[in-house]
């Protein structure tokens, strides 16, 4: 369980960045982080791997104080991937990049071999094996740093934008791992901006503005609201919107529910 | 007459087995608001660089083919003159920031074109105000969010007053709110001083209704090039993987369920094709 009580940061005193934020994530949760440009999230999830130690308040990690403990000791069971990947990368090769965190923490070579090769596949970065990661796209430089995180395989994964520079059929592979991973236990944290992702693939959201949290709850409970939706500069997923626009009586972010509702709808003024 | 005219490009990294792009041929209108997709690693951001003569000229590599732009051949002209006509967002703008403060970040192409002071001070404001981070102003890049410092980039773009306009995933890190409003400025652009824009994106839901056209790469060749509707209506780009906008695919499924024969890319149009068919 991650717990934040009463937790507040700011980068230049008087500005807060977060402000007494008070949160709990479950372990084996999946849940969207969601807010405007500048609300604080990537702030708040560099709490959770100890990068950032709040100024007042506490952040729980299992049974560990973050204040008392250090990144190296974080890291292993909390895995941060960062907004931007040219923060992250450094290794010659796409292959040491992928292995590094590993062999820091000691695991068996065979082990490693194993779970880069996972790693290589499951991403598919298997032919730049070679390449030194400033050579890939934007896409798959994310996909590198997404793909050294996981593969140490910690407890919890924090991911801030983990689709930019992803196309759909990559975004719905990244999704249906994030869905394995979490029923096998692990607690994902995804800071996004894409709406349509998280209507799609991420059961529960938390909405950050202005270092406050406004909100959090059943994804489509949340993403139906549209003054919770404006407050945080979101706008709705396409079939919240067209559920809006066709006045539904119950707006969804069902594919199904939206799609059958218009069709009745088109087959009613037919008759 | 076409501002931008790709002429059979081809090109391969330094050391690169297999060639990124390859015999490309495309042509922009000037005014033209043309909307570029395709599968990650497709070549997208490679074709960006060649269209400001960054590439052959930063990154070596085989180059075959001519890219035209505003009647100059890219690899005939140095790149600070292509990039004076056309101007480029980079997909990762942090790796792009180095002044001390944003205000200046906004400014340094603007002295480098030397610009009197005044004009500079002014098209700095409007660009920050356009954008929406005058507040931001005095701040350094590094200490912004992720989606504050794309935002500078932006700025620091619109402040050139390029005639092309090239964006590659402009939008990725702001807030849809923010994207929204970016994407109207282009859009204003667009209509009201008739300056072309290409305009790379993966999530097409809110640009593709404005866009005069839309293309596809694929593996480093264009595999559709159409309007909006003709792609993204295509049974192609439903296998490639792109991001079909789900409205689309809403009015894809009532036209198998029941003969709807629509192609909207908006809600807003889908609503008001259902609607209109109550009467
Ligand atoms: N290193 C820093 N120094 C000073 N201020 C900072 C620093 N990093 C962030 N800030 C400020 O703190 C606030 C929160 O930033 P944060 O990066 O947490 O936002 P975010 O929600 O992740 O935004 P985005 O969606 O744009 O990535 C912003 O106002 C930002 O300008
Ligand atoms: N500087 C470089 N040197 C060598 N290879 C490169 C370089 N930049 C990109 N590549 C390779 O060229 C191909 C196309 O890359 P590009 O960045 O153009 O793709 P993209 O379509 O923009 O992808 P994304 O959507 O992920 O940003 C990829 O296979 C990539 O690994
Ligand atoms: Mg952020
Ligand atoms: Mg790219």
């Amino acid at each position: 369980m991650i717990t934040f009580k009463d937790v507040s940061y700011s980068y230049t005193p008087g500005a807060y960045a977060l402000q007494n934020i008070s949160l709990i994530i479950g372990d084996g949760e999946l849940v969207a982080v969601l807010g405007e440009n500048g609300a604080g999230k990537t702030t708040l999830v560099k709490h959770i791997n100890g990068l950032l130690k709040p100024q007042s308040g506490s952040v729980i990690v299992g049974d560990t104080d973050t204040k008392k403990s250090t990144v190296a000791n974080l890291a292993r069971r909390v895995g941060l991937v960062f907004q931007n990947p040219d923060h992250q990368l450094f290794a010659e090769t796409v292959e040491k990049e992928l292995s590094f965190a590993m062999v820091n923490f000691g695991m068996p070579p065979e082990e490693v071999t194993k779970r880069v090769n996972w790693a290589l596949e499951e991403f598919e970065l298997a032919k730049y094996k070679e390449k030194p990661p400033f050579l890939l796209s934007g896409g798959e430089r994310k996909r590198l740093a997404l793909a050294s995180v996981l593969s140490y395989d910690p407890q919890t994964i924090i991911l801030d934008e983990p689709t930019t520079g992803q196309d759909d059929r990559q975004k719905t592979r990244m999704a249906n791992l994030f869905k394995q991973l979490n029923s096998d236990g692990k607690t994902i944290i995804v800071v996004t901006h894409d709406m349509e992702f998280v209507a799609n693939f991420i059961p529960r959201v938390i909405l950050i503005s202005k270092g406050k949290v406004l909100a959090e709850g059943p994804t489509e409970e949340i993403l139906t609201q549209k003054e919770y939706l404006e407050r945080a500069s979101l706008l709705p997923p396409q079939l919240v919107d067209l559920s809006w626009k066709l006045s539904l009586s119950k707006p969804s972010i069902s594919f199904e529910k939206v799609t059958s509702e218009a069709l009745r709808m088109l087959e009613e003024s037919r008759r | 007459m076409a501002i931008i005219e790709v002429k059979g490009l081809s090109y391969s990294y330094p050391e690169s087995a297999v060639p990124t792009l390859i015999n490309v041929d495309l042509k922009v209108e000037q005014c033209e608001f043309v909307l570029m997709s395709g599968p990650s690693g497709c070549g997208k951001t490679t074709f960006c660089r060649c269209l400001n003569g960054l590439i052959p000229a930063s990154y070596g590599g085989t180059f075959d083919g001519t890219v035209t732009v505003d009647g100059l051949s890219t690899t005939e002209h140095p790149v600070y003159e292509i990039s004076q006509r056309v101007g480029l967002v980079f997909q990762n703008p942090e790796n792009e920031l180095f002044c001390t403060s944003v205000e200046r970040e906004v400014a340094f192409g603007l002295e480098n074109l030397a610009l009197p002071r005044q004009e500079i001070r002014s098209r700095v404001e409007e660009a920050l105000s356009l954008v929406g981070i005058s507040q931001l102003k005095e701040k350094s890049p590094e200490e912004l969010s992720g989606g504050e410092q794309q935002k500078v980039a932006i700025a620091a773009l619109l402040a050139m007053k390029p005639k092309v306009l090239v964006l590659d995933e402009p939008t990725a890190n702001l807030d849809p709110m923010s994207a929204n409003s970016i994407l109207k400025i282009l859009v204003r652009l667009h209509r009201e001083s008739g300056v072309t824009i290409v305009l790379v994106e993966h999530r097409l839901e809110m640009s593709a209704p404005y866009a005069d056209r839309c293309v596809i790469f694929e593996e480093g060749r264009v595999v559709l090039n159409g309007s909006p509707q003709e792609v993204l209506y295509s049974e192609k780009a439903n296998s490639l993987g792109i991001g079909i906008p789900q409205v689309v695919q809403v009015a894809k499924s009532l036209s198998a369920r029941c003969g709807f024969e629509g192609r909207p890319l908006s809600s807003k149009a889908l609503a008001e094709m259902i609607l209109g068919a109550k009467g």
